[in-house]
C-alpha cells in the first residue's frame, strides 16, 4: 500500500477506466455507480479467499501444521480423512467456497470456536480501538497539515513534514513500547495494558445487555470511576495507532491545501485582500478534506495491520490479538478464516468509503 | 511546442555524466528547506548501508554469541557498560551487536525483495499494459484485490507458505524478502501498466510496428525503456515499507530466528516484557534503528516526489501556474536565469515550469 504517495486514486482505479464508457451511456448517475461498485465487491472478496485458500493449502493440511510431531502417523492419518483433507485440492476449494457463501468461515483448531464467533467476540474490541485511532488521527492530521500549508517553505512546514514522516517511520510497536516505558512505567499515569481492570471488566460483562464494546458498556454502567478506566486504558493504544494515520491525514492536507490555494477562486479571494491564513482557514480548507475521504479506504487496510501490531504491544484482546495467538499456536484454520472474513471487512468498507466519496464529489462515477 | 525549440536553442551543450546522474542531479535541482531534507536523507542512508556492509568490522560481537573470548556469559538484562555499551538483552544477546548486525538483514532483505517485485511487477506490467485483452483485465483486477488488502496480513499468510512447513530449507532472510515481494509487485505492476498503456499510442511504438519490429522487442525496447521513469521513486517508497513490514513480522514471530540473523522486529518482540518492569535498553536501541532507516529512505524518496512533481516543487511551483505569460515572455536564446543555474534544469523538463526567476 503506498500510503506515501498523495495520490487517492488507487481506491477507484476502475472508474479510471471505464469513466468514458458512462458518459457515452447517458450519466448512469450515483444509483448505477452504487450498483456496479457493490457488484465489484464480488470478485474482490472470491479473489482475496481464493488467493489464501491455495496459498495456506499449498503448505499441506492444517492437521499437520498444527499436531505435526505430536500424533502417531496412522492417528494423523484418520484425522486428516475424517476432516476431508485427503481429497483432491479442487473439491476442498469448492467445499471451502460453498461454506463461505454460507457465513461458514471454518472451525479453530486450537480451541473448537466458530470463527464468525471469534469475530464477534473480539471483533468489537478491534473497532472500538479503530475508532480512538482515527480520533487521535483527526484531531492530529488535519489542523497540522493545514499549519504546514500556511507556513509553507518555511522551518515549520519542514518540521511538521519531518513529524509526518516520523510518524509513519516509526512502527507502531515500538511507538507503543515507548509511550508504555514513559506514560505507565517512570511515570505512572497510565495503565500497562488491557481493556479495563479486572473489576470494571467483570462488572461489564455482568450488564444485561453488553455490547462488547468498552466504552459504551462503561457508559452503561452508569459508573464514572468505570467510564474513566476504559478511556485510561484506551489512550496510549489509541495514541500508538493515531499517529499512524494522523501523519498520512497530515501529509494529504497538506498537499491538498497547497494545491487547492493556487486555484483561481482562492487567487480572486486573495486580490480583494482575504488574509492568508483566513484563505486557508475558511477557503481552502473544505475541497482538501474530500480526497482524505478517498484515501480512508486504505487506511482501513493500513488501520486493520497496525491494529494487530497495537493489540500485540498492548494485549488489547481484539481480532489482531487473537490472529497472533492463533499464529503462535498454528492454527491454520482459524488463520486462514479469520484473514478471509478480513477480506470482507475490507472489501465492504472500501465500498462504503467510495460511496461516500461519490455522493460528495460528483465527478466520482462510472 | 515553444519550449522545446526554445531549449533547443538554451541548452545546446550536453551535461556531463556527474550531473546526470539521478541524485546528483536532484540534489543540485532542490533549493532551501527540500535540500536540506534530501540531503538529510541521504546521509542517514548512506550511514545505514556503511553499518550493513561493514557490520562484522564495527559489531564488537556476533549476533548469536552469548559469552565473551574469556568463556564468561555476557548476563541477562545487563545495563549499559563498558563492555556491552547499550546492555545485554532478555536472551544474554549484545544488544550494540545485535542492532548493527540488524542493520545487514534489513538491507540484505529490502535489496532481495526490490529486485524480485521489480522484476515481477514490470514483466506483468508490461505484458497487462502493452498486449491488454483479458489478461489485462484480470491481472488488474486481482492486482488490485490484493492492493487493498492489509500489507501486513498478507506478508503473514506468505511467510507461513514459505517458511511454515519446513523453515530449513530456506534461509530466514529469503523466505522473509519473498514475502515481502509478493505485497509489492501490485504496485509495480499498476506503475508500469499505466505508462505502458500510455506509451502504447506514441508514434515511435507505431513507427516500429510499421517497420516490422516483433511484440517481444517493441516491449522491451520501447515500451520498457520508456515506462522507468518513476521506478526509483516507488523504489525508495518501497524500500522503507520493506523494513517496516519486515519488522512487523519479526515483532509477531514470523521473522529471522535470533541464531540465524540478528533482526529488529524480533529484538523489539522480546523486550515487551523488559519494558513493563522498565528495562528500556532492549527497546529503545533497535527501535531507533528502525525509526532512523526508514526516515532516511523516506525522506529521499520524499524528496524525490516533490522535485519530480511541479505542483510541489517547492517555490519554483507558482512558475507553473504562470505557464502562459512564460511562453510569452521567454525569447528565444535570449537571457535566462533559474534560481539554480540553468544547467540544474532537465533538457526537456519545459521550461515554463522551472526556468523563470520567479519573484513573489
Amino acid at each position: 500500500m503506498t500510503a506515501l504517495l498523495d495520490d487517492p486514486d488507487p481506491l477507484i482505479p476502475a472508474a479510471s477506466t471505464t469513466s468514458e464508457n458512462g458518459k457515452r451511456g447517458g450519466g448512469g448517475g450515483l444509483l448505477r455507480y452504487i450498483i456496479i461498485r457493490f457488484l465489484l465487491i464480488i470478485p474482490t472478496v472470491f479473489i482475496l479467499v481464493t488467493v489464501v485458500f491455495f496459498l495456506m493449502r499449498s503448505t499441506g493440511d492444517p492437521i499437520t501444521a498444527a499436531q505435526g510431531g505430536r500424533l502417531p502417523p496412522d492417528e494423523l492419518a484418520r484425522r486428516i480423512h475424517e476432516a476431508g483433507y485427503d481429497q483432491p485440492l479442487f473439491v476442498q476449494y469448492l467445499q471451502y467456497l460453498g461454506q463461505i457463501f454460507t457465513g461458514n468461515f471454518g472451525t479453530t483448531f486450537s480451541d473448537h470456536q466458530q470463527v464468525t464467533t471469534v469475530l464477534v467476540t473480539y471483533g468489537a474490541a478491534t473497532l472500538e480501538l479503530a475508532f480512538y485511532a482515527l480520533i487521535v488521527a483527526f484531531i492530529v492530521g488535519i489542523p497540522l497539515g493545514m499549519l504546514a500549508a500556511y507556513f509553507r517553505d518555511k522551518g515549520w512546514d519542514a518540521a511538521l513534514r519531518i513529524f509526518a514522516i516520523l510518524c509513519y517511520a516509526t512502527p507502531v510497536f515500538f511507538a507503543g513500547l515507548l509511550l508504555k516505558l514513559i506514560f505507565s512505567v517512570w511515570l505512572g499515569w497510565l495503565p500497562v495494558s488491557g481493556r479495563a481492570s479486572i473489576g470494571d471488566e467483570l462488572t461489564m460483562q455482568s450488564l444485561p445487555h453488553p455490547t462488547g464494546i468498552y466504552l459504551i458498556d462503561a457508559f452503561q454502567t452508569g459508573d464514572p470511576a468505570v467510564v474513566g478506566d476504559v478511556l485510561a486504558h484506551a489512550v496510549l493504544p489509541g495514541i500508538a495507532l493515531g499517529f499512524l494515520t494522523a501523519g498520512v491525514f497530515l501529509r494529504l492536507v497538506r498537499t491538498n491545501v497547497i494545491s487547492t490555494l493556487s486555484t483561481d477562486y482562492v487567487s480572486s479571494g486573495r486580490s480583494r485582500g482575504v488574509s492568508e491564513f483566513r484563505l486557508v482557514r475558511k477557503h481552502a480548507y473544505r475541497p482538501a478534506l474530500i480526497p482524505i475521504i478517498t484515501v480512508m479506504g486504505l487506511q482501513i487496510a493500513l488501520l486493520l495491520g497496525g491494529a494487530v501490531l497495537t493489540e500485540t504491544t498492548f494485549e488489547w484482546k481484539g481480532l489482531g490479538f487473537q490472529l497472533a495467538q492463533y499464529l503462535q499456536a498454528r492454527d491454520y484454520v482459524a488463520v486462514q478464516g479469520i484473514v478471509a472474513m478480513l477480506a470482507v471487512i475490507v472489501a465492504i468498507t472500501n465500498f462504503i468509503v467510495d460511496v461516500i466519496a461519490a455522493l460528495i464529489d460528483p465527478r466520482v462515477r462510472y | 511546442m515553444a519550449t522545446t525549440s526554445a531549449m533547443a536553442l538554451v541548452v545546446p551543450r550536453k551535461r556531463s555524466l556527474l550531473e546526470r546522474l539521478p541524485i546528483v542531479h536532484q540534489v543540485r535541482q532542490s533549493v532551501g528547506v527540500q535540500r536540506g531534507m534530501l540531503v538529510t536523507g541521504l546521509v542517514i542512508t548512506a550511514v545505514f548501508v556503511i553499518v550493513a556492509v561493514f557490520a562484522p568490522l564495527i559489531a564488537p560481537y556476533g549476533f548469536a554469541q552469548l559469552h565473551g573470548a574469556n568463556g564468561k556469559d555476557f548476563g541477562s538484562q545487563q545495563p549499559p557498560s563498558p563492555e556491552h555499551i547499550w546492555g545485554t538483552t532478555v536472551g544474554g544477546y549484545d544488544v550494540f551487536s545485535r542492532v548493527i548486525w540488524g542493520a545487514q538483514t534489513a538491507a540484505s532483505v529490502i535489496i532481495v525483495a526490490i529486485v524480485l517485485s521489480i522484476f515481477a511487477g514490470v514483466l506483468l506490467g508490461l505484458v497487462s499494459g502493452y498486449l491488454g485483452g483479458w489478461i489485462d483485465r484480470v491481472l488488474v483486477v486481482v492486482c488490485d484485490a490484493i492492493y487493498a488488502f492489509p500489507t501486513l496480513l498478507l506478508a503473514i499468510v506468505m511467510s507461513i507458505v514459505i517458511s511454515g512447513g519446513q523453515s530449513q530449507v530456506w534461509g530466514g532472510i529469503l523466505a522473509a524478502a519473498i514475502s515481502i515481494t509478493v505485497v509489492y509487485i501490485p504496485q509495480y505492476f499498476r506503475v508500469i501498466r499505466a505508462e505502458a498503456v500510455r506509451i502504447k499510442s506514441e508514434a515511435y511504438v507505431e513507427s516500429a510496428k510499421v517497420v516490422g519490429a516483433s511484440t517481444g522487442r517493441i516491449m522491451f525496447k520501447h515500451v520498457f525503456r520508456n515506462s522507468t521513469r518513476t521506478l526509483p521513486l516507488i523504489f525508495t517508497l518501497n524500500a522503507s515499507e520493506a523494513i517496516l513490514t519486515l519488522a512487523g513480522l519479526g515483532f509477531l514471530g514470523f521473522g529471522i530466528e535470533p541464531s540465524s540473523a540478528s533482526e529488529w522486529g524480533y529484538d523489539l518482540n522480546k523486550a515487551i516484557a523488559d519494558v513493563t518492569s522498565g528495562i528500556w535498553w532492549t527497546a529503545l536501541y533497535p527501535g531507533l534503528a528502525i525509526v532512523l532507516v526508514v526516515l532516511g529512505i523516506t525522506l529521499v524518496g520524499e524528496s524525490m516526489n516533490d522535485l519530480a512533481d511541479p505542483r510541489l516543487r517547492g517555490r519554483r511551483a507558482v512558475a507553473a501556474t504562470a505557464g502562459e505569460t512564460a511562453d510569452i515572455s521567454v525569447v528565444p536564446g535570449g537571457p535566462n536565469e533559474a534560481p539554480g543555474g540553468l544547467e540544474s534544469l532537465e533538457p526537456g523538463a519545459g521550461i515554463e515550469e522551472e526556468g523563470i526567476e520567479v519573484r513573489e
